[in-house]
């Protein structure tokens, strides 16, 4: 941990927490302590720095509704290092004894940060990591997820590929968690309605040495190809796919991933690649755009789905404490509260399924003039199967 | 695999074998001549990349920003050599690497101070884009071949300046005996600025040439770098020819491996540099 970030961050979380007080009575009780685990340098920082926001700038909306309840943040950086992921949880855990724990991004830290967690008093919020495991094999009482699993996205995208028309896919990712569990998610709903999957590539993640696959893919001409890329990755594949002319001549459909965050610098590359996602900037309902707006006057750009998905972990404790008036105090109460809880996100309402996964509408989108353009809902109200689950 | 495929497959390698040979040549050049172990070598390779995402942002224009930033990393390579490299020129190797690996810190810290951690993408340049037709159904990427061929002209430059100029002369003398060439009367400080230099720019060419074709973003050095490594131990350290042969092996090795076996594919290449250091284990062209 940085030491100079520490520094920086409790400044900020103080000066948040006394501005949050000086509009609230005073506390009646110990302040909440809302421990934040989330990546603020190396590649991932820039998708930990907008949960981050979003988290905040929900807290600090819904001040009324705290009950005067004072909030302190703790921010710990876990530069995505899955390593370390399961001292700086203990820490938060037995030495800053958060209320709520917030994080991670990346899987790997979140499994980390599970097993320091599990059946503890302190919530987990889980406000990106989509691995299968969290709410699945792993799920806990007290482990809650703001985000998606890996197999919401990927799933609807079968029926979607079936639809229109396309038989034979070419599925290509990375050979890790999200990876393979996306493709399977897609071969799942695809192949029950008689769609084949000719041929599986699982790369070494976080290769991008995709030139010899797009060759594959020209060669093998099939109906259509599906893909889950994110960050650099999908931009290079976006764009190697395009200069190798399969753009236009194979659509490419993927997990949402592959557009978000990258369309800019996919440029061309991305028009008409269809993703399926639990959110869309363009989405047309009040909450998002009253959601963007005040995103944006806050810190002076537009939020993009990591920002949502801090945004719905805040509320959650938002709605939480309020529905409590207060008193946090018993945490079975916190559980019970939180699992009945409707959040009203920029994405569309949603609930929490009984492994504390959101049920959420998973939205089917097309590249039109570098904007993810929603073209229909390709799942309302999709649940995780959650296998292996047992609360 | 078919005949078709099996020829696109082989472009694909020797293109990218061509630009790990433009990024490992600096490297090597810069070892062999100075007897430095420049491990932030993939961090110049980044910085080509970033300052030709950001000038052709400002400016629209790729041919101008590729220049600006190529003349940049000259003189970022100049300065770095001045100001660091030549308090090291009588320690040791370790002393190298502990120095070259905090600059590698130092320029990942300003990258992200000074444009953030998104990543980036430089579009082709409007007349390089569009693709030639290959097969039936794929076509090849102009900007590919646009890049192969200037791989090819700085490999052709290079070799003509290292053995048919006089500063190429004096490289090679330097390389072989620095008292002598400095008993001669001849400047070497200076010389060794002017390679370490061009080894950074290099470097930055690479960058900058493999902006369109990749994403840039944080971290891009590092990888690189590696494979680089990989490159010029098979090649005989400090060997430009030896990086020329070793980044055309790994370059198709690495191609084929991605289709025939996409599993084992990173591995391979570490496969095949242990089996050349079997063989011969100063590798394929050392002195």
């Amino acid at each position: 941990m940085n030491p100079i970030k520490t520094l920086a961050s409790t400044a900020l979380a103080t000066t948040l927490a006394a501005g949050l007080s000086t509009s609230a009575p005073a506390a009646a009780g110990d302040p909440v302590k809302i421990g934040v685990m989330l990546p603020f340098s190396g590649i991932y920082a820039q998708l930990g720095e907008a949960g981050r926001d979003g988290l905040r700038l929900a807290l600090k909306q819904r001040v009324d509704q705290l009950h005067g309840a004072e909030i302190e943040f703790v921010e710990l950086d876990t530069e995505a290092k899955p390593s370390r992921a399961p001292e700086l949880a203990s820490s938060l855990l037995n030495q800053h004894k958060a209320d709520f724990v917030i994080g991670p991004v990346h899987s790997g830290v979140a499994m980390g940060m599970i097993k320091m967690l599990r059946g503890k008093d302190t919530i987990m919020i889980i406000p990106n990591a989509g691995s299968a495991a969290a709410t699945g094999p792993l799920c806990s009482p007290n482990v809650f997820r703001t985000s998606f699993s890996s197999w919401q996205p990927s799933y609807p995208m079968g029926k979607v590929a079936l639809d229109k028309g396309y038989k034979k896919v070419y599925a290509i990712s990375w050979n890790y968690g999200m990876g393979r569990e996306s493709l399977d998610a897609f071969a799942e709903s695809f192949e029950a309605g008689g769609g084949e999957i000719v041929e599986k590539v699982l790369l070494p993640f976080p290769s991008t040495n995709f030139q010899s696959h797009v060759s594959d893919i020209a060669d093998e001409q099939p109906d259509a190809v599906f893909t889950f890329f994110a960050g650099g990755g999908a931009i290079k594949f976006a764009k190697d796919y395009d200069a190798m002319g399969l753009r236009g001549k194979i659509p490419l459909l993927g997990s949402g991933f592959l557009t978000e965050g990258t369309l800019e610098a996919q440029g061309p590359a991305a028009e008409g690649i269809m993703t399926g996602l639990h959110y869309a900037e363009q989405l047309d309902i009040p909450e998002n755009h009253e959601f963007r707006e005040a995103f944006n006057t806050e810190y002076g750009h537009y939020p993009d789905i990591y920002a949502v998905q801090g945004y719905d972990a805040g509320q959650a404790i938002a709605d939480t404490i309020d529905q409590l008036g207060g008193d946090i105090s018993d945490k079975q109460a916190v559980i019970s509260t939180m699992e009945k809880l409707t959040i009203n996100s920029p994405r569309g309402a949603f609930t929490f399924s009984k492994a504390h996964n959101p049920i959420q509408n998973i939205y089917l989108r097309e590249v039109k003039d570098g904007v993810n353009v929603v073209q229909t809902v390709a799942a309302q109200a999709l649940e995780d199967p959650a296998r292996g689950c047992r609360i | 695999m078919s005949t078709e495929l099996f020829f696109v497959q082989l472009i694909n390698g020797i293109q990218y074998g061509l630009l790990l040979f433009l990024i490992a040549s600096g490297l090597t050049l810069v070892f062999g001549v100075m007897g430095i172990l420049n491990l932030a070598h993939g961090s110049m390779y980044m910085v080509g990349a970033y300052l030709v995402w950001y000038f052709v942002a400002v400016t629209g224009s790729f041919t101008a920003s590729a220049l600006l930033s190529a003349a940049i990393a000259l003189g970022l390579g100049i300065l770095i050599e001045r100001v660091l490299i030549q308090r090291l020129y009588n320690r040791n190797h370790l002393d190298q690497v502990l120095l070259t690996i905090g600059m590698i810190f130092v320029f990942n810290s300003l990258q992200s101070i000074l444009w953030g951690n998104d990543p980036y993408g430089v579009a082709v340049p409007e007349t390089l884009s569009g693709s030639v037709p290959f097969t039936d159904n794929s076509s090849y990427p102009v900007y590919r071949i646009f890049a192969a061929l200037v791989c090819i002209g700085i490999a052709a430059a290079l070799y003509f300046v290292v053995s048919k100029t006089r500063l190429g002369m004096l490289i090679r003398a330097g390389e072989s005996n620095r008292e002598m060439v400095e008993a001669l009367g001849v400047n070497i400080k200076s010389l060794y600025t002017i390679v370490f230099a061009i080894g950074v720019m290099l470097a930055a060419v690479s960058g900058i040439i493999a902006a369109p074709m990749r994403s840039i973003v944080p971290g891009m050095g590092e990888s690189v770098l590696i494979t680089c490594f990989v490159v010029v131990v098979i090649g005989g350290m400090g060997s430009i020819k030896g990086a020329f042969v070793g980044a055309l092996m790994v370059g198709i090795i690495s191609t084929f491996a991605a289709v025939l076996m996409p599993t084992l594919s990173n591995m391979i290449i570490y496969i095949f540099m242990i089996l050349v250091l079997l063989v011969k284990p100063q590798g394929l062209f050392a002195k």
